[in-house]
């Protein structure tokens, strides 16, 4: 009895060190994620957003559509001491916080509803990339010989391509609308789901299409120093199948480091969207995108900043918070790396 | 899209034929390429055709060559998408490598600057202006800058191309991120390089701590940014479409944006061609860089 009670006790003792030892990977990381001021600030900034974008109707004043074409071009006087330029010869309307657009728009509604736009594309770049590329660079390194051969050349001709250029194109491509317009065709389907949705379909895939590459190039070197450890061999002894070593054994240990590449992209991919609604292959008018509002305000930049410089304010905003979020993450994940802008 | 009329159809037919739109697809393809790579040559007078142009033309003795060329524009029915290069390639040129001129003067002393003083006031401050750079792309800092020193201080043009005074506020724009990122390549790579044996070398032997950084420690740390200004080079020169946008310049990017626009294929596929070309360069000479900063490094 009492041997085996004692044998109880070693096995708990060990789970308990296993237990121990699990948690502080990510314990720890988070502990030391906290203790970083810039990136707690910009966690807390990425979260204030988030509440934005979802009680976006609740925030707004106005609705983001509606145009009141007897408004157009309007300023707040309190505006008028931020830009003295403008001083003596804009229309003044106490009625918009921030002023409102060419066509009467609300601009506060405006940036508020942008949120859920720069937000989507945050959330679903590194969602497909993490999904396409981690999968991708899973099977390539795991399988390695001939497929990883071919997986990663693909790859490389794909990578070669500079990744602006290949979004503009495809985008260009998508939006063509010319043989969209017969029913029961994929085209179409496609053409109409990125309708309903103002565009941003469209935008999901043109960055979802360029952005896995990364992602499976890290997953497949990750995997390549992992596959041949001990633990794995142990794995491969109690006869663990193929797919249960890679979703239980290697996957977990490799998450850590595709997490904070993918938050570190966050901010290249906000910016994606907002340059191509800049450039007028983003969102349908009128969805609000901070870029497509930028591209407004820059034709009226000197008689009314406030319509380019508020929506320009709120994007450069949701980069500071992601990049300080994501590299606070990268040091918290692996101090060693501090600052070397990887 | 729906309410466009419809061409009579021996309009159609008779574009079709000018543009050699009813060819099979695969002779399209090798006649666009063999106009591009292949060079003609003729004694016959010149006749002006929008079809025959070529970027590259000049004469030995009597003969006419004729290379590169990359078809008519369809949007223009004036130009030729050789002559959209010629006029505009020069600009965004410019602008490019201004930009990677402002990105390299302020990056590289930046980062040299926050690594020798690692974990001072210097090296915190050149680090947030760092990651500043990085999260203000150029549709932000492109008005921006126009707000502050065009509308309020009426220091500089807000558009334009010609002068100096306006390249400045779009070369800084595009460059300044640029410069960030160099920035913290550079201090990460020097940190690690003076931490090396035969910089404690260098030092030991009496060398003054200028020549050991400069010599020593800042030439080996090179490699890093080298290896990243090939695709900078290619982010700058994509990234010119907005700065041309913000800024009014009539480059190369500004027509790339509004051919997509026109579906103005020829347009849409030179200028790619014209970029991919660029990277193309751009990293041969990367490569050769190496090999001088690095003597060690050699191509088999």
């Amino acid at each position: 009895m009492a041997v085996q009670e004692s044998a109880i006790g070693q096995t708990l003792e060990r789970v308990k060190i296993k237990e121990r030892k699990q948690a502080s990977l990510w314990a720890d990381a988070l502990y030391r994620l906290l203790r970083n001021r810039a990136a707690v600030m910009g966690g807390l900034i990425a979260m204030g957003l988030i509440l934005v974008a979802i009680f976006a109707p609740w925030i707004a004043p106005r609705d983001y559509a509606t145009q009141i074409l007897t408004d157009n071009n309007r300023m707040p006087s309190w505006l008028l001491n931020l830009f003295p330029s403008s001083k003596g010869y804009v229309q003044i309307s106490e009625g918009y916080l921030l002023g409102a657009d060419y066509v009467g728009r609300d601009l506060f509604s405006r940036i508020i509803y942008g949120t859920r736009v720069s937000l989507s594309v945050a959330f679903m770049g590194p969602l497909i990339a993490l999904l396409v590329g981690t999968v991708y660079g899973t099977i390539s390194g795991f399988f390695s010989g001939r497929v990883d051969n071919l997986m990663m050349r693909f790859v490389d001709i794909m990578y070669a391509f500079p990744t602006l250029l290949l979004i503009i194109l495809l985008m260009a491509v998508f939006r063509s609308t010319t043989q969209a317009t017969v029913p029961g065709t994929l085209r179409y389907t496609l053409t109409s789901i990125d309708a309903r949705v103002g565009g941003m379909f469209f935008i999901y895939i043109g960055i979802g299409i360029t952005a896995w590459m990364g992602m499976a190039r890290l997953a497949r070197g990750q995997i390549l120093s992992l596959r041949e450890k001990e633990f794995i061999e142990a794995a491969r002894t109690i006869g663990a199948g193929n797919v249960r070593i890679m979703v239980r054994h290697i996957l977990p240990n490799i998450l850590g480091p595709l997490i904070v590449a993918e938050t570190l992209a966050i901010p290249t991919y906000i910016s994606y969207e907002a340059f191509l609604s800049f450039i007028g292959l983003g969102v349908n008018p009128p969805t609000p995108s901070w870029g497509s509002m930028i591209a407004d305000g820059a034709m009226s930049l000197r008689s009314y900043p406030n319509q380019a410089i508020f929506p320009a304010l709120a994007l450069a905003l949701t980069m500071f918070a992601f990049n300080f979020l994501g590299d606070g993450l990268r040091d918290a994940f692996d101090p060693r790396l501090r600052g070397t802008g990887k | 899209m729906e309410t466009e009329p419809t061409l009579p159809k021996e309009i159609i037919a008779n574009l079709e034929n000018k543009y050699r739109l009813n060819d099979p697809l695969w002779k399209q393809y090798v006649d666009y390429l063999t106009d591009i790579l292949v060079p003609r040559f003729s004694t016959a007078e010149e006749v002006p055709s929008l079809l025959t142009d070529a970027l590259i033309r000049f004469d030995v003795g009597a003969v006419h060559v004729k290379w590169m060329n990359f078809g008519p524009s369809y949007a223009s029915r004036a130009r030729t998408v050789n002559d959209i290069f010629k006029a505009q390639l020069p600009i965004s040129a410019q602008l490019g490598v201004l930009a990677l001129c402002i990105a390299l003067t302020i990056g590289i002393p930046m980062g040299i600057l926050a690594a020798l003083k690692q974990n001072t006031r210097w090296d915190y401050l050149g680090m947030s202006v760092a990651i500043f750079g990085v999260s203000v792309p150029v549709i932000v800092l492109g008005p921006l800058l126009i707000w502050i020193f065009a509308v309020t201080l009426r220091w500089l043009p807000a558009t334009g191309w010609g002068t100096w005074q306006q390249a400045i506020m779009p070369s800084v724009a595009l460059g300044l991120g640029s410069s960030a990122l160099i920035a913290r390549l550079t201090r990460a790579s020097l940190l690690q390089v003076i931490r090396e044996d035969y910089i404690r070398t260098a030092r030991a032997k009496g060398l003054q701590e200028r020549l050991v950084v400069i010599r020593h420690a800042l030439k080996n740390s090179m490699i890093p940014v080298v290896t990243v200004l090939g695709p900078l080079f290619a982010a700058l020169t994509t990234g010119t479409f907005i700065a041309e946008t913000i800024f009014g310049i009539p480059g190369m990017g500004k027509f790339f944006v509004t051919s997509i626009g026109n579906r103005d294929y020829p347009v849409i596929m030179g200028t790619t061609l014209l970029y991919a070309i660029f990277l193309v360069i751009a990293n041969l000479i990367v490569d050769i860089t190496y090999a001088w900063l690095d003597p060690r490094i050699r191509y088999t």
